[in-house]
């Protein structure tokens, strides 16, 4: 008799794609500034590492929060005790006020919709649970985070369906990419149970635009089905527009309290926004009192630990610290991409214009031998193995076109970042082909801009009222 | 089209059982010494607060393990980004001496094999879905804990068939017991994957004796399936015997690294010995190397807080600190499992006699108008409404006789506890037919001690050389 389950035999973890094998790779060769000057350089980890000092200012300032005391008083015992799934009211509520500002105050969050969870991963996962039997389905716009793979269907047993997007409008959702993929999970005879979005996209690092949320809107109110916008990386947006998220949108078309604001869910995570993925604090936001009641008693399997909930709620109640650090983080997003962006263009490289995230969606097709996944993979090694960079590979996030990679730049020091793109302009201008590539990408690029038309290559999500040009 | 999945529509979480309900009547009223001295008495909750002082003296004298620190040195930013689920090394190598220490250091954990999650509640469901199908069978000797109807079977879809246990024998497991469960199963048409058992008992407050091990493991030789074994109260032993792990016996049996031992896996939890659940806290012990990459790997969906996992591998890694309080840990439980039960009998009501845990298994039986278990849940609502103590039904339990009921007694003050055993003696006496019977009771409670064959009340689980008579 079998005796393992087949979510153990089999391989929907995911974790067989290059993905997860190129950091494998890292962790034998790491990268260190005196010990390991050649090892591989890490730039598949989307974390932000670029504000730690403001939180460590803050915690010497507060050291009650950490040390598990209130006024001065140890609360250790209130804490060790305190599982309520409910979570801390607190923290709660420090959590909605911070998701308030990050939206710039225009839209409410209240306290008692927020169902805690132990990370995004946890999250995301439970609202598979919450609304999707086994063999239904959701819609996920390509490219998309590879770790969905496992949170959404591993063990839960739903599928995902993708919705095809293209570099012909920079990767947007089109009504058309929408429906077809509809169609295709008909075929396959799957129920459509919803659609996932990451918003801002991972990874992408664009934000959606108010006309694909509008478009989303309609779409699941045509459908009947969920929506659910992944906005853990709400809080990284540097570009000059503010971020646009679902909820904006509901209050705009005055659909706020309706049949279907109850079907758009928000998740969130402090892990990208503040740097804590190891302090495991995920939120799953709904306007649905049954998924809240549901969910609420799934987060069970993953609670938020009471130490963590204490200090944190702590930390984001005190809004002259959020304040600061939000923008403070948008400035060193900011300059932290420009500088692997103009370090790529000295290398003949493109990307798609970025405005939040923690990564850039780089172009490397004229590096390949072939239009082929193949020829992708090929070149992946070369970077990871000869140029000793970690990037992750396209066709891991399920991107249909070869040769785009996603590249992290807040992972690292700015001189770490600085020899990353050192070596890659030595092996661009090694490759016989490509010497030549990098001269004339690099004109055609100083001529572009100064064109208004934007060329394909670039995504224009600053402007809606201009109408979108890809 | 249905929109939420049958997880969220159905009642299969399991929180329409008594075992919650009590627990939300106390929410509304809850005893309170100064404020509410007339309010209901959790007696329901199987917390462990009598060491807390223990922990907090040695917090206080290290300070650098909640406050983020090594050495002076802050090392926020190492934490803030841990993520790894492989967890801590520091932390899971201290957890595997602490476990060793329990088990008087006769049995080796190889932290390699160990899987950290939010506490043993993840712990346990994850095992299912690495060793169950939906639709697989776990056989589970009854009375058990009413929380495994959610952590088992809710999203894995694992069924639970109950091994019939009763009081003519102490409620232990028997051979046919386990062969009538193993059959029912198959009558239900259902695949047994294996058996879980907690060891010590919740609700019953005793140990596995060493001949029910034997049994279980000569059991899962033979049906080739799995045991899980939940030793979550391992370190609340009290009575004069060490307690016996499953580890032990296989140890004993010579089944080291042979094919058995890789389908018999450990739970532990932090949650009951130190008194911890507010920190989430739990682990998987398995020899199977595919068990532990695949629960590795679910265990991204519960991942212990990188912030308490420092503080904890500070403290386990503490040997004076450990060894002194299991010490203690033991000394108190056993004075306040003394005090409820003297307090029982007084009231004229006995229990079945324990050596482990937080809590008795109460017989009120006399209690019952009738033996029924309608009669039980009058009897519990009486205790609840009236005398204003929340204790569990063994119904919640899935015990197959009425009248049985646990009752909580580390999760309040000594006076508190006076307080609860005053209660229920009013009670008792108040009752016209009870008054006789609670004299005789203790009469007879009296004369019994003075046997030598114990009475079938009472469990003899401390002499193993004695052949086991209940």
């Amino acid at each position: 008799m079998k005796q393992l389950s087949t979510k153990v035999t089999g391989n929907g973890h995911g974790q067989d794609s290059s993905y997860f094998l190129g950091w494998e790779e890292y962790e034998k060769n790491p990268y260190d500034e005196i010990k390991n000057p050649n090892g591989m350089i890490q730039m598949g980890l989307a974390e932000n590492q670029l504000c730690f000092d403001l939180i460590e200012s803050w915690l010497a300032k507060n050291p009650d929060a950490a040390s598990l005391k209130r006024n001065g008083q140890s609360i250790f015992r209130e804490l060790a005790l305190f599982q309520d799934y409910h979570g801390m009211p607190e923290f709660k509520k420090a959590m909605a006020e911070f998701m308030e500002e990050i939206r710039g105050n225009r839209v409410t969050f209240d306290p008692r919709k927020i169902v805690l969870a132990a990370g995004s991963t946890s999250a995301n996962e439970t609202l598979m649970f919450c609304l999707a039997e086994h063999g239904d389905a959701f819609l996920l716009p390509t490219p998309y985070y590879p770790g969905f793979d496992r949170d959404l269907k591993w063990r839960t047993g739903a599928e995902i369906v993708p919705i095809h997007c293209s570099s012909s409008n920079g990767f947007q959702i089109t009504e058309a990419a929408l429906q077809q993929a509809y169609q295709q999970a008909h075929k396959l005879d799957l129920k459509v149970k919803g659609v996932l979005v990451t918003n801002p996209s991972n990874p992408l690092g664009t934000a959606l635009t108010r006309r694909e949320l509008n478009l989303l809107v309609d779409f699941i109110t045509s459908k009947n089905i969920h929506l659910i916008s992944d906005e853990i990386y709400s809080g990284t947006m540097f570009g000059f527009e503010q971020f646009i998220s679902v909820m904006d949108v509901l209050k705009d078309k005055k659909l706020e309290n309706t049949e279907v604001s109850k079907r758009v869910h928000v998740v969130y995570s402090l892990s990208k926004d503040l740097g804590l993925p190891g302090f495991r604090v995920g939120a799953i936001y709904s306007n649905d009192e049954m998924i809240v009641s549901a969910a609420t008693k799934m987060s069970s399997f993953g609670l938020v630990s009471s130490q963590t909930q204490y200090l944190l709620s702590a930390l984001l109640s005190d809004k002259k610290f959020t304040s600061q650090y939000l923008e403070e983080n948008q400035k060193r997003l900011k300059s932290r991409q420009k500088r692997l962006v103009s370090g790529l263009e000295s290398a003949g490289i493109t990307c798609l214009r970025s405005n939040a995230g923690l990564f850039c969606w780089v172009d490397m097709r004229h590096l390949l031998d072939t239009n082929t996944f193949e020829a992708e993979l090929d070149l992946w090694k070369k970077i990871v193995y000869n140029v000793k960079l970690n990037i992750s590979p396209g066709s891991s996030c399920h991107c249909t076109e070869p040769g785009w990679f996603r590249v992290c730049f807040a992972n690292m020091s700015e001189d770490t970042l600085d020899l990353a793109l050192k070596r890659l302009k030595t092996f661009v201008e090694s490759t016989d082909c490509g010497r030549m590539i990098s001269r004339s990408s690099h004109e055609r690029l100083k001529s572009l801009r100064k064109k208004t038309v934007s060329n394909w290559v670039f995504r224009v999500s600053w402007s809606d009222r201009v109408p979108d040009e890809r």
